[in-house]
């Protein structure tokens, strides 16, 4: 199959990247990029665990080519914290048990910061619905939900 | 009990939760060796089949094939899981039993080429009658799976305790109810995956998405034939196992002999597809119970039959069929109990151990009973449960000792945390409130491979200038928080903070560790942890007490520091020794008391590497009766549930509103955790109660083996839970802790059941309950005029 040329911006850096025209934004970052944080877990746009920002927005990257992402931008586990401060929605997770396995977490944690980039203080039922698309079986959800509140509101430390 | 602890009891971050927040934490699919090879393997598209040929010499032709194995290549080795049932060859030979048996496997330089290659192997079916339910499977006649095991049975378990014929004719009321449950998938969100790595000397390395790194060892070295030494199990960040991921798999198996035969590292991966039809989930059970209790509510008498839906092997169906049957012998006291329990074999996916093993479908038929029988007898369901509980010291009829047990108390928390006496039998029609009560092993009492070795060993080694140590375990933190709970105890038993403990494990070069399965780390490897710090305490205070010329017995450490009591002696010149050898560091000791970092120098200087060693195996406990090892543990955990229910009555849509929990866990280790571990149990018998059916078409081909169509909770069907931790103190458990991990998954399914009756009227005897089924069961109640 004859490769494409794409650009994109993965994390605030620029990539050139020849691409076989079938291939997923899933592989080509964990495989071209390194980015290994992106997870499968379905492959078909099921369990969320391969979702990144794309331009903003949350989206599976198993169902986006990634010659579909040329000329995007894209936003990736890795891209979240500052250096090793984490985002205060990792920080969240990390103090409110919210990571049982962590296969899920990477996706958790990336919709999670694109609704608090949209609205500074959701409802639970708003934090419910938008990471309803990501698939936990560790939790039961609850701690996820409380980290994400936690985050929204500013604060830190274990709690309940 | 009174003693304060500083580090156990808090909200303690897991270990390793910093690098699953940012992606840098490394599961078995992210693992990339160098001139790694990638594995596929080919998978039978029968049922049931007679292989006529083989034929891989298109697919060996291949250009970037590097090598091609079938059973000629690998050889016949039967294993599994238990030793007495060894039904499994890697590949199949002579027949296929399910559509997903494994007949070949492939390496090539990538995915595509691998795939490619399979395509390329010619396999010559002769089909054959297949059999898909355990009715077609018993029949008179049925074509048989295994030729050595007749009317495909697998394994038939008959108990009595106490005497249930003469004990039924004592009973004022009896009665007989059934339950049907579904198979189901474990639906891990991490697919297995694995990279085998085989030296030029000899040494096989194996990095694999395991629960068990010492099972896989041992059943890859029986397979391969290498020596168990020359076998090393390492397990990376795993993505949630729930049981499924507790055997040595086809995949890691393929991985090994492919870069044994390339010379080169292989990685392979099932897709989802294929981590449904390994599955190893939970089985589907037939329950039908007949209780007898006296006019006072007194449970006296059951008779419990069960059949399981094994699919085409073993696996750890054996155990599943005894642990269906001896998991009712508590938390009530059952004076009399008799159980027929059946495993059979069917041309599906072989099912093994999920969550609550075995005991499940049995808790959600005998706990819907109860409450059928309380509102017969007139009384409260938490009274006749109350009425009957079991109390710490008591032993069950199947000999089961609850060294510790708050069933007493998670009743009382629930009732009170729920507002139940305002809400029973006082909600609208529609809305229902159910209860239920369960019980779970805290670690199999023994191995699944007949031994008296050690079941965990733990290694703490002082780093050399003395400002950490590190434990080295073979337990397996899957995400349950195992790291963690070996480094508090550590910490705890050493009187140091956290964060000067490190954790290495899910090594096999490290120690031996049976892994996690059966609710058994906490225990067991936290008593090896224990262990091993005392140990190390010990070897530090001998050096201190001689360098300071004190009695030993004077001296402890606490907040990081050496206590001593009675006269304190000059620590100076000590501490000038330690400085000395120190010079240009920001961080000098300081305080009247000597550091654990100066001690642990000193002892370091004094004797060399400093490293403890503990170990843990349980005593000979149990029954002396066939199958007494299933079900016997050192410790039980316990819980009470009481549920919230909507019933939309216009379709049967059920909707769980609110849901109390309580869990005794013994001491609680980390809160967190505790908490982590009793929601996510909820959220899996959620998901079985309402959702999860893994269906097949006629054929016995999976129809729903993706996370669309098989359906789990998701964070909308989740309501917000309220947990309440039980602390008792456990006698057999280090500091008293015991288990949390599957107990807590016992009430749901029959809390459920029984809100859904208080809303609808309508007992349901089937799972799960969709609204269809939920439909259906009111339409046939309002045709018979209830």
């Amino acid at each position: 199959m004859k490769k494409l040329q794409i650009f994109i911006r993965v994390n605030g850096e620029d990539h050139e990247l020849l691409v076989a025209p079938n291939r997923t934004l899933t592989d080509v970052l964990r495989e071209e990029l390194d980015l290994t944080g992106t997870k499968h877990g379905c492959d078909e746009g099921e369990c969320g665990s391969c979702t990144v920002l794309l331009d903003g927005d949350p989206v599976n990257s198993c169902l986006v080519l990634a010659a579909q992402a040329d000329g995007r931008d894209i936003t990736t586990i890795e891209g979240v914290a500052n250096g090793s401060d984490l985002h205060p929605v990792q920080r969240a997770f990390v103090d409110q048990g919210a990571v049982q396995c962590g296969f899920c977490t990477p996706g958790m944690v990336l919709t999670a910061k694109a609704l608090l980039d949209k609205k500074k203080r959701p409802t639970e039922h708003e934090i419910r619905a938008a990471v309803s698309g990501n698939l936990c079986r560790c939790t039961g959800y609850q701690k996820i939900v409380d980290a994400v509140q936690a985050a929204s509101r500013g604060k830190t430390g274990a709690g309940r | 009990m009174t003693k304060k602890f500083s580090v156990l009891g808090t909200r303690a971050p897991k270990l390793d939760a910093p690098d699953k927040v940012t992606g840098r934490a490394k599961y078995a699919e992210d693992l990339n060796l160098p001139g790694q090879l990638y594995g596929a393997i080919l998978q039978s598209p029968h049922a049931h089949a007679l292989i006529k040929r083989i034929d891989v010499s298109r697919a060996r032709r291949l250009r970037g094939v590097r090598a091609v194995i079938t059973a000629k290549d690998v050889g016949l080795t039967k294993y599994g899981v238990s030793p007495a049932r060894y039904d499994e060859t890697l590949f199949a030979h002579e027949k296929v039993r399910y559509v997903g048996d494994e007949v070949a496997a492939v390496a090539a330089v990538d995915l595509e080429t691998a795939f490619a290659a399979l395509d390329l192997i010619k396999v010559e079916y002769e089909e054959l009658p297949a059999v898909f339910s355990v009715d077609d499977a018993l029949f008179n006649g049925a074509p048989l799976l295994h030729s050595d095991y007749p009317n495909n049975i697998c394994a038939e378990v008959h108990q009595e305790f106490g005497d249930y014929e003469a004990a039924l004719g004592e009973c004022d009321y009896v009665r007989t109810d059934r339950l049907v449950s579904k198979r189901q998938d474990a639906a891990f969100i991490e697919p297995h995956a694995c990279v085998a790595d085989y030296d030029s000397s000899g040494n096989l390395t194996l990095h694999s998405s395991t629960q068990t790194p010492h099972y896989v060892q041992r059943t890859v070295a029986m397979v391969t034939g290498l020596p168990v030494g020359n076998v090393r199990v390492v397990k990376p960040h795993v993505g949630g196992g729930f049981g499924p991921k507790a055997e040595a798999t086809p995949l890691e198996m393929s991985a090994c002999f492919l870069s044994m035969k390339t010379g080169r590292p292989v990685k392979m991966a099932y897709t989802r597809e294929q981590v449904f039809l390994h599955s190893r989930a939970r089985h589907q059970f037939f329950h039908e119970m007949t209780t007898g209790v006296k006019k006072d509510g007194t449970i006296h008498a059951l008779h419990h039959r069960a059949v399981l839906d094994g699919g085409a092997y073993s696996s750890f169906g054996i155990a599943t069929v005894y642990y269906a049957g001896s998991l009712l012998g508590g938390p009530y006291r059952l004076p009399h109990m008799k159980y027929d329990g059946m495993r059979v074999y069917t041309n599906k996916p072989a099912c093994g151990a999920q969550r609550g093993h075995g005991g499940v479908a049995a808790r959600a038929c005998f706990e819907q009973q109860l409450d059928i029988i309380a509102e017969e007898i007139g009384m409260d369901p938490v009274e006749l449960r109350l009425k009957n509980i079991m109390q710490t010291g008591d032993v069950t009829c199947n000999e089961l000792d609850m060294s510790s047990l708050g069933m007493r108390e998670c009743i009382e928390a629930v009732r009170n945390g729920s507002d139940w006496v305002k809400k029973k039998g006082k909600l609208p029609k529609g809305k229902g409130i159910g209860m239920a009560c369960g019980f779970f092993v805290s670690g199999a009492a023994y191995p699944i491979y007949r031994s008296d070795t050690y079941h965990s060993t733990v290694i703490v080694r002082v780093a050399e200038d003395g400002g950490s140590v590190t434990a080295f375990t073979g337990s397996a933190d899957i995400g349950q928080g195992s790291d963690t709970m070996v480094a508090m105890i550590v910490a705890e038993e050493l009187g140091i903070p956290m964060s000067a403990v490190k954790v290495a494990s899910g090594d096999t070069d490290f120690s031996m560790d049976l892994g996690a399965y059966s609710s058994r780390q906490t225990l067991m490897t936290g008593h090896a942890a224990k262990d091993a710090a005392e140990d190390v305490k010990r070897q530090i205070l001998a050096v201190v007490a001689d360098e300071l010329g004190v009695d030993v017995g004077r001296l402890d450490i606490a907040d990081g520091r050496v206590r001593i009591k009675g006269e304190k002696p000059d620590i100076e010149p000590l501490r000038l020794r330690y400085v000395k050898e120190h010079r240009g560091w920001a961080d000098v000791p300081k305080g009247d008391d000597l550091t654990f970092r100066e001690a642990a120098r000193l002892a370091t200087v004094a004797n060399g590497s400093i490293v403890g060693t503990g170990k843990y195996k349980p005593p000979r406990l149990g029954g002396k009766h066939k199958g007494a090892a299933v079900g016997t543990s050192p410790a039980y955990g316990c819980s009470a549930q009481i549920v919230e229910v909507s019933v939309d009555l216009e379709t049967g849509q059920v909707t769980v509103d609110a849901m109390t929990d309580a869990h005794d866990c013994g001491q609680v280790v980390n809160r967190t955790s505790v908490e982590g571990q009793m929601q996510g149990s909820l959220s899996m018998g959620l998901g079985e109660a309402l959702l999860e059916e893994v269906k097949f078409d006629g054929n016995g081909r999976i129809l729903n083996a993706s996370l669309g169509e098989y359906k789990i909770p998701t964070s909308l069907d989740m309501p917000r839970v309220k947990s309440i931790i039980i602390e008792s103190h456990e006698p057999n458990g280090p500091f008293g802790a015991k288990e949390v991990g599957e107990g807590a998954i016992m009430p749901t399914i029959p809390a459920i059941l029984n809100a859904v009756y208080d809303a609808t009227g309508v007992r349901l005897h089937e799972l799960p309950l969709t609204a269809e089924r939920v439909y259906g069961a009111m339409k046939e109640a309002k045709k018979k005029g209830r």
